[in-house]
């Protein structure tokens, strides 16, 4: 009787399902329950030239279970890199992002492999959410062959082209400008998809931020700004850098929306709103206008017709700009706590899944403990994996070297043919 | 053995080799050590000091100390009119600091590495290098462009690139390469007290690396002529030099092709972008033993890779 009501019944009771659950494993039917959950976002949408979306959310255990797990995982990731490079596994720079996950958690669920995601170089975890195996990652971070890009490329330029996920990038604003030509392609291409191009608040002064979203604005283009705003550019808080640290509002004539960026419910929302406003007000819908009804349209409604948009996320980072730097000269370690205690996206999560009785806490910290597990194979596997050979000291200079030579640091023993 | 080492760390082209026992011998034993961090520091707080005109601005070169700590304990001595964190807009800044030398000022822009330079180029060549040039005299820049430049350890393609040889193909700068404390002493205090824009190349590699200085180096006037590259140690079979090779090759065949007797040699960086896994790192930046087995083929000594291998 009750195993039927167990097996028909997709919501769960707290008093009569309790005691049952812990004695026979449920675990299959409640994490694939799509039975629709309502969850409010922590604080309402802030926006800038657009109306707001709705604070109510829908998901699923299923969904739940995924945001935490992914994320959990994240979190793992970066920490256990953080031993790594104070073992000196890792060298050179390495930017983590634990603290941030929800950004890169959320935004996947609102869109496909097709759109386009592009980011600076702390972007271990959104190669992760695009695919991007934690081989592939550990084994990138120690230099080795199973690296996505073969030991050549390091922390920052992680790359998953098969997904649109286009890097990795070391240069403070570059990606913004690159994220806006993978969007005009797309409308080239008349793709119907949209490009997300990530940047920090550091970066949001950057003029070829401005510069590029002037053209895409211009040229109705596809793209998605999003700052994730964990207010400190390296060591330098927000406010000693920007003039107006209201990034979502820096668009101008480009509207913008807040979002609480530890909130992974807040981020999917926010940019499933910003992909429909893109497509819905984009290519596609100049594709079915005439030619008057368009310059009509364009000329009756200057300010709202921008199709690219900004999204501020506004999140935290809790260890320092990179693995040189501390990260508590200029910030307080009360603040750091605090964010922790209050914000933290995985903790939301967890008390979410708990309070909807999706689980026990016993079994969330089971699914951290294989997590754990995970991670540490993945590692074990990155560290037996060989260094590149030689000979890929030469290869992909060019996509078509054309039988050119190139020299090593002495001319006149270490030559190559360019493949 | 210290000499060798050092030069193992220096992602430029042709080296100095610079024996330990012969430095030791120029100086005498109670000769102070100071490093190119504290030769750096001490030379922007003796210039700042020395003219009201001269101010530091970059990223983190403030508050946080500098990047590297190159300029540790200046914001609190100069105050924030004369130390001043920027945002990262290299492009802005850069200009900013051009126009300030238009006026008559004297700044010293930071670079968190030159490979940001290249955010700022347009600036650094269009708005100062030329300016002398193309106002027959009118507009001098008295700026300074410094940070570290070239090979570091392990940071990928977009922080490695060594920009001497650019900046060094354009008329109107004055391209420094600083080696030891001595030489980052002398050269910084003559490019900040020098009319012309200069672009300091440091190392990052460099920075914590002790070097002897005599008193004379101390002293706060001190000052090392421009222009002038220093000889590391006198010898009669082979001349090494360290810095734009191909420009120094070019010349030396030209004006003193009969004085050769051996065909110039070339070590430098390998023609790829600088791969970030450890041993392909290696391979893409000169060697210690590159160098070796080069002057010997100068000296028709000659052992090859595969032999030596």
């Amino acid at each position: 009787m009750a195993l039927s009501r167990l097996a028909s019944s997709s919501s769960r009771s707290a008093d009569l399902l309790k005691p049952l659950c812990s004695a026979i494993s449920l675990r299959r039917p409640i994490s694939t329950d799509t039975t629709p959950i309502t969850v409010e976002t922590s604080v309402p949408f802030t926006s800038h030239q657009c109306d707001t979306p709705s604070r109510s959310v829908q998901t699923n255990a299923k969904e739940l279970f995924t945001f935490f797990r992914d994320m959990a995982l994240m979190r793992r990731m970066e920490i256990a890199a953080d031993s790594l490079y104070k073992a000196k596994l890792i060298r050179g720079f390495c930017h983590l992002y634990d603290g941030q996950e929800a950004v890169a958690v959320g935004m996947e669920a609102a869109i496909t492999k097709k759109d386009c995601i592009i980011t600076a170089y702390r972007d271990h975890c959104t190669f992760v959410s695009r695919g991007g195996t934690l081989l592939e990652v550990f084994a990138e971070l120690m230099g080795r062959q199973a690296g996505c890009s073969r030991g050549k490329g390091g922390s920052m330029h992680f790359y998953k082209k098969d997904s649109n996920f286009y890097g990795g990038h070391g240069i403070v604003g570059a990606q913004v400008p690159l994220g806006c030509g993978l969007a005009f392609a797309q409308k080239y291409s008349k793709d119907e998809a949209v490009t997300f191009a990530l940047y920090g608040d550091g970066a949001a002064n950057q003029g070829q931020l401005f510069e590029a979203l002037n053209i895409s604005a211009l040229w109705d283009l596809p793209a998605i700004l999003v700052c994730e705003n964990n207010h400190y550019g390296m060591g330098t808080a927000e406010w000693r850098a920007a003039k107006s640290p209201a990034y979502y509002k820096r668009g101008d004539y480009a509207p913008g929306l807040k979002v609480d960026g530890m909130d992974a419910f807040a981020v999917k929302q926010a940019c499933t709103f910003a992909k429909e406003h893109a497509l819905k007000n984009g290519p596609i819908r100049g594709k079915s206008l005439s030619l008057v009804e368009a310059i009509k349209l364009t000329s009756s409604c200057s300010v709202c017709c921008a199709y690219m948009q900004i999204l501020e996320m506004d999140t935290y980072r809790y260890h320092g700009h990179s693995m040189s730097d501390p990260g508590s000269t200029y910030r307080t370690r009360d603040e750091i706590t605090g964010v922790r205690q209050e914000r933290d996206p995985v903790e939301r999560i967890r008390k979410l899944i708990l309070s909807h009785d999706l689980a026990t806490e016993k079994e969330l910290k089971d699914i951290e403990k294989e997590i754990r597990k995970e991670v540490d194979d993945a590692i074990a596997q990155a560290k037996e994996n060989p260094l590149p050979e030689s000979s890929e000291l030469f290869t992909n200079v060019y996509a078509k070297g054309l039988g050119v030579e190139s020299f090593g640091a002495d001319r006149k023993e270490v030559r190559a043919i360019l493949p | 053995m210290l000499g060798i080492v050092r030069q193992k760390m220096l992602g430029q082209s042709l080296l100095k080799i610079r024996p330990a026992i012969s430095v030791l011998r120029s100086y005498s034993s109670a000769a102070k050590q100071m490093t190119v961090r504290e030769a750096l520091n001490s030379a922007l707080d003796e210039e700042m000091s020395a003219d009201p005109k001269v101010f530091l601005m970059g990223e983190e070169v403030g508050e946080y100390q500098g990047a590297y700590k190159i300029s540790k304990g200046l914001l609190e001595k100069y105050g924030p009119e004369r130390v001043l964190d920027t945002p990262i807009t290299e492009a802005g800044f850069a200009g900013i600091g051009v126009g300030a030398a238009y006026y008559g000022l004297k700044p010293v822009v930071e670079f968190m590495t030159f490979n940001f330079s290249m955010q700022a180029i347009d600036h650094i060549i269009n708005s100062a290098a030329k300016s002398n040039y193309m106002s027959a005299g009118q507009m001098s820049v008295p700026i300074v462009f410094r940070g570290p430049n070239g090979a570091a350890a392990g940071v990928g393609a977009q922080h490695s690139q060594c920009y001497a040889s650019w900046y060094a193909s354009c008329p109107g700068l004055k391209v420094l390469s600083p080696y030891s404390s001595e030489d980052a002493r002398g050269l910084l205090k003559a490019a900040i007290r020098d009319p012309d824009p200069v672009v300091f190349l440091e190392n990052e590699l460099l920075y914590g690396e002790s070097f002897p200085v005599s008193d004379e180096v101390l002293d706060s006037s001190f000052c090392l002529p421009i222009g002038k590259a220093k000889i590391e140690r006198k010898g009669k079979d082979v001349t090494i030099t360290h810095g734009v090779g191909a420009e120094i090759c070019a010349s030396v065949v030209e004006e003193s092709f009969a004085y050769l007797d051996a065909p110039v040699e070339r070590i430098a960086g390998a023609d790829v972008p600088m791969p970030y896994a450890a041993n392909l790192e290696r391979m893409a930046v000169p060697q210690v033993e590159d160098i070796v087995r080069a002057a010997k083929r100068a000296c028709y000594r000659a052992v090859p890779l595969a032999a030596a291998a």
